[in-house]
């Protein structure tokens, strides 16, 4: 089988603005499900509302596209009513982390079998581009328009610090990383969360100094830096440029699970 | 052989539950309707069930809605102010068909209100209280025996018309202990399953489509968007919604006279009592009282769909009076069906109304 036996290709075209990274990551993320071996109809896709949550349409399997925010908690019900079912939640930041964080920390704390696979483009794509709980200070959207006042969440220092099992973040430019990433997710048991950066070129690019798709790419290349590295300059005493976007493995744990298959 | 037990309703409610083969139970605790969680708790993982005490009442009806998809019987309980939260994934699961079973042990509202008190106060919200058009089926218990008996039928309901059914006990009903007959069998309406090379959301004359359960190889796309026959998202066809929508309240509103439950006490009454829920033991207690049986009584089990040919069993009805642990919410809908007076007997801050109340307003209109 191929990743790209997973497509409903009757469903296309897709709905994705053109330069969207939101295809990288199902890519990716199918990928890995291929390579995990997992079948298509013992694994459900789920997820909210956004532009990311209309990933599961896409996809052949049994899936649900619920209401905003709530798609852990609707996978929280699949899941432990049903344990030889493998689920994977597609979310965006707005939906994981504005409406949805406090089903997000509960499922970390749970650590809930399940693996969440975050399209962070750092705005609300869908709606027309307003700030999210990612947006960066000082970044333009419809509802910061003189620049985002408010501190942005660190999604993956979150779901560490909630009590997910595996954590780790990537960006669309790093497909590879991303795939062996979402992966190692499916293989650990617990909650993994896997956050991908994307470009958002309709929405946050084009208000934010990235007028090619490519040009946030290349920030996205340019500013990543691996966790070691940082941890590594830190130790040296060397400062860490405040728009470094930390890339790696935050965790991989084996804390208890819930919804494991007994 | 049926068991004899004295029981409180909600520890009914929730062993009518599992007679019925709830397996799956997601909720928050909310004062009066816990003991249905508590007593889910204890027994749900001994029966190979699964007992999920969520973060919230949205996270509740969400999980419910996820358990269902994969064929469990699936149940969550609340109380009002709970009940407001799940508003949107209850109109979620009739977009999707998802059957399910919200138990709403009512209490005095608005807002906190009276948490230990009964009230009736929800009968609109759970009617109309999601965005959009639909229409849903609501079942109120007036006894221990009926939490028990309802609640079975509640999950035959959900699983028949594929929509949430709602038991719309209150604190009275819920908190109340009596005698009750447990049967050692229940009957089983089960879900249609889907038909190999049958569309998802595709519904023959019975409007009710079968059911594509997730793992078993449909390969389903589940959507609370406007939705085409394969459950394809098609938000912006004016036609596909329309006759979506029409059908999603059509499935439950031409089988009205079929899911009604009633009971008729003397219909040849020129006063009648029309009672759901707990106010129906007073208007008992008052016909058991009087002499003569000169007074009527329609105790509806079914509230939603409104069972309006009912009103008719009573050809010489000349006043419908309608005491209600609320402002005249049903009493308003018994209005829109009949030429005859109704006389709402509101009665609010969680006490049953009295006999001699409900005597008073059956010597003014004699």
């Amino acid at each position: 089988m191929s990743y790209e036996d997973w497509f409903r290709e009757d469903r296309l075209p897709h709905i994705y603005c053109v330069g969207c990274g939101n295809g990288t990551v199902i890519n990716c993320t199918l990928s890995a499900v291929d390579q995990i071996g997992w079948k298509r109809e013992d694994t459900v896709f789920v997820s909210g509302i956004g532009c990311s949550s209309r990933a599961p349409g896409y996809i052949l399997t049994d899936s649900l596209h619920t209401t905003h925010g709530r798609a852990l908690a609707f996978a929280t019900g699949v899941r432990m009513a049903n344990k030889d079912l493998h689920v994977v939640v597609f979310t965006g930041d707005g939906d994981l982390a504005a409406i949805g964080g406090n089903h997000f920390i509960h499922a970390c704390r749970r650590n809930i079998d399940i693996t969440v696979v975050c399209m962070n483009n750092q705005i609300y794509g869908m709606t027309g581009g307003q700030g999210s709980p990612t947006t960066p200070s000082g970044a333009i959207s419809t509802t910061t328009p003189y620049g985002s006042s408010e501190p942005p969440f660190d999604l993956c220092e979150l779901a560490m610090a909630a009590g997910a099992n595996y954590v780790s973040r990537w960006t669309s430019y790093h497909v590879k990383e991303l795939t062996r990433a979402v992966l190692a997710g499916l293989e650990t048991p617990g909650l993994s969360f896997i956050e991908a950066l994307v470009q958002c070129p309709t929405n946050y690019g084009r208000r934010n100094k990235f007028r090619q798709v490519m040009d946030q790419v290349e920030y996205m290349r340019t500013h990543a830096m691996l966790l070691q590295k940082a941890h590594r300059l830190e130790e040296q005493g060397e400062p860490v440029p405040a728009d470094t976007i930390l890339v790696g493995e935050f965790a991989r744990r084996n804390r208890p699970a819930l919804g494991v298959r007994p | 052989m049926t068991r004899i037990e004295f029981m409180q309703g909600n520890t009914a409610c929730a062993e009518g539950a599992l007679a019925a083969g709830c397996r799956f139970f997601g909720g928050y605790p909310i004062t009066p309707s816990t003991e249905v969680a508590e007593h889910m708790a204890i027994k749900l993982p001994k029966l190979g069930g699964v007992f999920i005490q969520m973060e919230d009442e949205i996270a509740s009806m969400a999980s419910i809605i996820g358990a269902s998809w994969t064929g469990a019987r699936a149940m969550t309980a609340t109380s009002g102010p709970g009940f407001s939260l799940m508003m949107e994934n209850i109109g979620f699961a009739v977009m999707t068909e998802t059957p399910c079973v919200v138990v709403n042990i009512q209490r005095g509202g608005p807002s906190t209100g009276q948490p230990t008190m009964s009230g009736q106060g929800d009968m609109m919200q759970c009617r109309f209280g999601s965005h959009g058009d639909y229409s849903v089926i609501a079942l109120c218990p007036a006894s221990v025996q009926e939490m028990f008996e309802l609640t079975v039928k509640a999950f035959n309901l959900a699983d028949r018309y594929r929509v949430p059914v709602f038991l719309m006990g209150d604190e009275i009903v819920g908190h109340m202990r009596e005698r009750i007959e447990i049967p050692d069998q229940v009957e089983r309406w089960e879900r249609r399953p889907l038909a190999p090379g049958e569309l998802p959301f595709k519904a023959g004359p019975g409007l009710v489509p079968g059911f594509p359960q997730f793992g078993k190889g449909f390969g389903v796309h589940v959507t609370g968007l406007t939705h085409d026959e394969r459950g394809y998202p098609c938000a912006t066809s004016p036609s596909v919604h329309e006759e979506l929508v029409m059908r999603l309240v059509a499935k439950v509103e031409t089988a009205r006279d079929e899911i009604a439950d009633y009971e008729v006490v003397n219909p040849d009454a020129g006063q009648v009592f029309v009672t759901y829920g707990s106010p129906a033991r007073t208007v008992q207690q008052v016909i058991h009282d009087r002499k003569e049986s000169d007074v009527g009584h329609l105790r509806l089990k079914v509230v939603w769909p409104f069972p309006e040919s009912a009103l008719k069993k009573f050809r010489n009805a000349r006043r419908f009076l309608v005491p209600e642990q609320n402002m005249g919410q049903i009493a308003r809908e018994i209005e829109r069906h009949t030429d005859c007076e109704v006389v709402p007997i509101p009665k609010l801050g969680g006490a049953l109304h009295t006999p001699e109340e409900l005597e008073s307003y059956l010597e003014a209109g004699r």
